[in-house]
């Protein structure tokens, strides 16, 4: 009972956790895999295309009854998203969809599928059918295999994307590679760093955590634009190498708006989520350890080498693992400093977000995201434990 | 018997103006087992951790078999050294730990398992090695820290009040177990601890030390004996303290005047001389309830003022020269039950019992 009295109270966190965390998560799954936009909007046309053979045009009685159904749908608004639905399987499409409606029985065709025809003779083509028809589909597979750079031809083949269109393989490619390089550095800026705070005296080791934790009360945006005044052409660091006699001026580096600009940023902008763990949990390591190594015979290297770094071992997975998921999603940074090559997979999330409103192909590249956090942390867990991270 | 250890002038301070340790000089022969004994604060762990190597004396030197160690790293100076925190390594299991100086000085395989399963037998821990050091209780942990800086054949071990955080049964059986070991190894040993009884039991010598200085270097027997410095008689077991005036000076023995009684002391310092102000230290162990017709050299009238049944000896609390605190211990014999509280009684203890301390 009393039990029962303590976890009531921790109600409101589930609650909030589920309505917060849980069911976006849901739904954003449910969005990768469904979409009942065109099966709503043609709910007839749906059921008879079911049926349909595939190797022939439909019947007469199909394209009156997609024509009832599109004026319909041009009546409640539903148009455009049907004919951009339809148009992601076989582009070019929209237009024939949409023109169709406005057009129908103003011709003297004799019946509904010569009328089709000649407003727009790609209805004499089976394409549009198949296409058509897998959009009534409400589950499909088409954005998952869209995130991996294959398509879903209209007629149910799976083939690889055209060259110049692969882009998300790379794309993951390319966030991987900035994650890992972002966690190498971060480490190794990082624990020097905490090695300096957790061996300092208590009054350098307060100035210490300040500079580390001052970047956490600055905005993201100011910290992430300061770096374009350094790092640009005509910046700061630029005048400096000139100034010195490193690069000639007329031989300006490029630092930002590329992969350098977003390494720089992004380390720079992490780098506390590395040095707070590694910090907390070097104070925990008794200083007798190291001294009893070296009285033992071990010289400062081994010392540290054999027994001061391995009890490190849980900050240093701790940071890694936090700063890696964070940079695997990171966002902002790359957007300013990243210029086209410094773009990450999150930047495209976001595009199809907002600018292409492809909701379902933006769900399935987080899904595989998520996925990839998820593996990588029962990766973790398995064979480091993650009872054994120490957060601070 | 050769010099090992010896501390010449040592003194060292943190912040450049107040000494920790004050003009340290100690002469350790080899194989000895010498205990720096103090309350927390009187520089005896500092001492340690200068002769260890992690701290450097501020001035005087260091000599270890003659020659100073000053310039010596503390990973050159191969001493075995017990932490109070033990400071195993928590990442290596029993054997790896005490495999570990073995490795950092490049001894080979086969050599090294014989010399840890040799140092594991020594604290009786053999069929532990594979364990990680949490898995053993606090004695446990003790013992292979105790083996671990052992197991490379140190000339030298230190040991920082290696038994702090043991029970009080566990201590007492850990404390014959290390004197066990240092005399199977026939190491010098240099133990550090704040129990007194403790360094009793253990010790050949003790240092005891207050406020940086060593007070007296003596054998535990003579330290309780023969104290010669009020700290130390106060701090090595129990001790009645009277305060007075030196009224007259003898061979060895000197008259002290207390609150107007007088009493017959052994003298410590020679040039004691009539005025000066001394302590008479008496063990409460050697003060007698005098029947009528006997008598001692000493003897005052005192009060009862309580009496405490401790089980082997009785504790009276006693108000005499003055002083309302004084302590006699009379042993559990039979006709004790004589002593009442609120009764008169004479006591009385022999000269050489008690000792005139100088103030200074």
């Amino acid at each position: 009972m009393g039990k029962l009295k303590a976890s009531s109270l921790a109600l409101p966190l589930i609650a909030f956790v589920v309505v917060t965390l849980l069911v976006p998560i849901f739904s954003l799954v449910r969005l990768s895999v469904y979409d009942s936009t065109v099966a709503e909007a043609l709910p007839k046309t749906a059921e008879v295309l079911q049926a349909w053979s595939g190797t022939e045009l439909p019947s007469i009685e199909v394209y009156e009854t997609l024509a009832e159904e599109l004026i319909a749908a041009q009546e409640t608004r539903e148009l455009g998203r049907v004919a951009s639905r339809v148009n992601r399987i076989l582009s070019g499409s929209r237009s024939t969809i949409s023109k169709t409606p406005r057009r129908f029985a103003r011709t003297d065709a004799p019946d509904a599928r010569e009328e089709f025809i000649e407003i727009d003779e790609d209805w004499g083509e089976l394409a549009i059918w198949h296409a058509l028809r897998q959009a009534t589909d409400t589950f499909t597979s088409r954005n998952f295999l869209q995130a991996v750079d294959f398509r879903l031809m209209p007629d149910g083949s799976i083939e690889r994307m055209p060259e110049s269109q692969q882009v998300y393989v790379t794309l993951f490619i390319r966030t991987l590679g900035v994650s890992i390089a972002v966690t190498a550095l971060c480490f190794l800026i990082g624990y020097p760093m905490a090695y300096a705070m957790a061996h300092a005296s208590s009054g350098w080791a307060r100035i210490l955590l300040v500079l580390v934790l001052i970047p956490f009360w600055t905005s993201l945006l100011v910290r992430t634009t300061s770096w374009i005044v350094i790092l640009q052409q005509q910046g700061v660091l630029n005048d400096i190498f000139v100034f010195l006699g490193i690069v000639a001026d007329d031989n300006r580096l490029t630092m930002v708006h590329n992969m350098t600009g977003t390494l720089v940023a992004m380390t720079q902008v992490l780098l506390p989520f590395m040095i707070l763990p590694l910090y907390s949990v070097m104070t925990n390591i008794p200083r007798d350890l190291t001294k009893a190594a070296s009285s033992l015979g071990a010289n400062p290297f081994q010392a540290f080498v054999r027994v001061y770094f391995p009890n490190s071992l849980p900050g240093v997975a701790a940071g890694g693992l936090l700063v890696f998921i964070l940079s695997i999603g990171y966002y902002i940074t790359p957007a300013l400093v990243g210029g086209s090559k410094g773009q990450l997979i999150s930047n495209l999330i976001a595009y199809h977000l907002q600018t292409s409103l492809n909701w379902g192909l933006a769900a399935a590249l987080s899904v595989i995201l998520l996925v990839g956090v998820i593996v990588l942390y029962v990766v973790y867990d398995r064979f480091i434990g993650i009872d054994r991270m120490k957060l601070g | 018997m050769t010099t090992h250890v010896e501390f010449r002038n040592v003194a060292k301070s943190f912040d450049g103006h107040t000494n920790v340790v004050e003009d340290i000089n100690l002469e350790i022969p080899r194989g000895e087992f010498l205990t720096l004994l103090g309350p927390s604060g009187s520089g005896k762990t500092t001492c340690l951790m200068m002769l260890a190597g992690f701290e450097s004396p501020t001035a005087g030197e260091i000599l270890v078999d003659g020659k100073s160690v000053q310039d010596v790293p503390a990973h050159r100076r191969a001493f075995g050294i017990v932490f109070q925190s033990y400071a195993l390594f928590p990442h290596m299991s029993v054997a790896k730990n005490l495999a570990f100086p073995l490795e950092v000085r490049g001894i080979e395989t086969a050599r090294r398992n014989e010399l840890v399963d040799r140092a594991l037998k020594l604290v009786q821990l053999e069929g532990f090695g594979s364990r990680k050091p949490n898995q053993l209780s606090g004695g446990q942990q003790q013992r292979v820290a105790i083996a671990r800086a052992l197991v490379y054949e140190p000339e030298l071990v230190l040991m920082d009040e290696p038994l702090g955080a043991l029970d009080r049964q566990l201590r007492e059986e850990m404390q014959y177990e290390i004197r066990r070991i240092q005399e199977e190894v026939g190491v010098t040993m240099i133990y550090v601890t704040h129990d007194q009884g403790e360094a009793m039991v253990l010790s050949d010598r003790i240092a005891v030390f207050e406020a940086g200085r060593i007070k007296q270097l003596a054998a535990p027997i003579t330290l309780y004996e023969e104290p010669d410095d009020p700290f130390v008689a106060s701090f090595i077991g129990e001790n009645n303290r009277l305060f007075g005036t030196v009224t007259q000076v003898g061979e060895a023995l000197c008259t002290v005047d207390v609150d107007g009684h007088t009493i017959q002391a052994a003298q410590v310092a020679e040039d004691t001389s009539p005025g000066d102000k001394v302590v008479v230290v008496i063990r409460p162990e050697r003060v007698s309830i005098l029947q009528s017709d006997h008598s001692l050299s000493n003897s005052q009238e005192a009060t009862v003022l309580s009496i405490t049944f401790v089980g082997d000896h009785l504790r009276v609390q006693l108000d005499t020269c003055g002083n309302p605190d004084f302590i006699a211990k009379i042993p559990n014999i039979a006709g004790h039950g004589s002593v009442l509280k609120g009764d008169k009684v004479n006591i009385g203890w022999a000269t050489l019992d008690c000792r005139a301390l100088p103030i200074l």
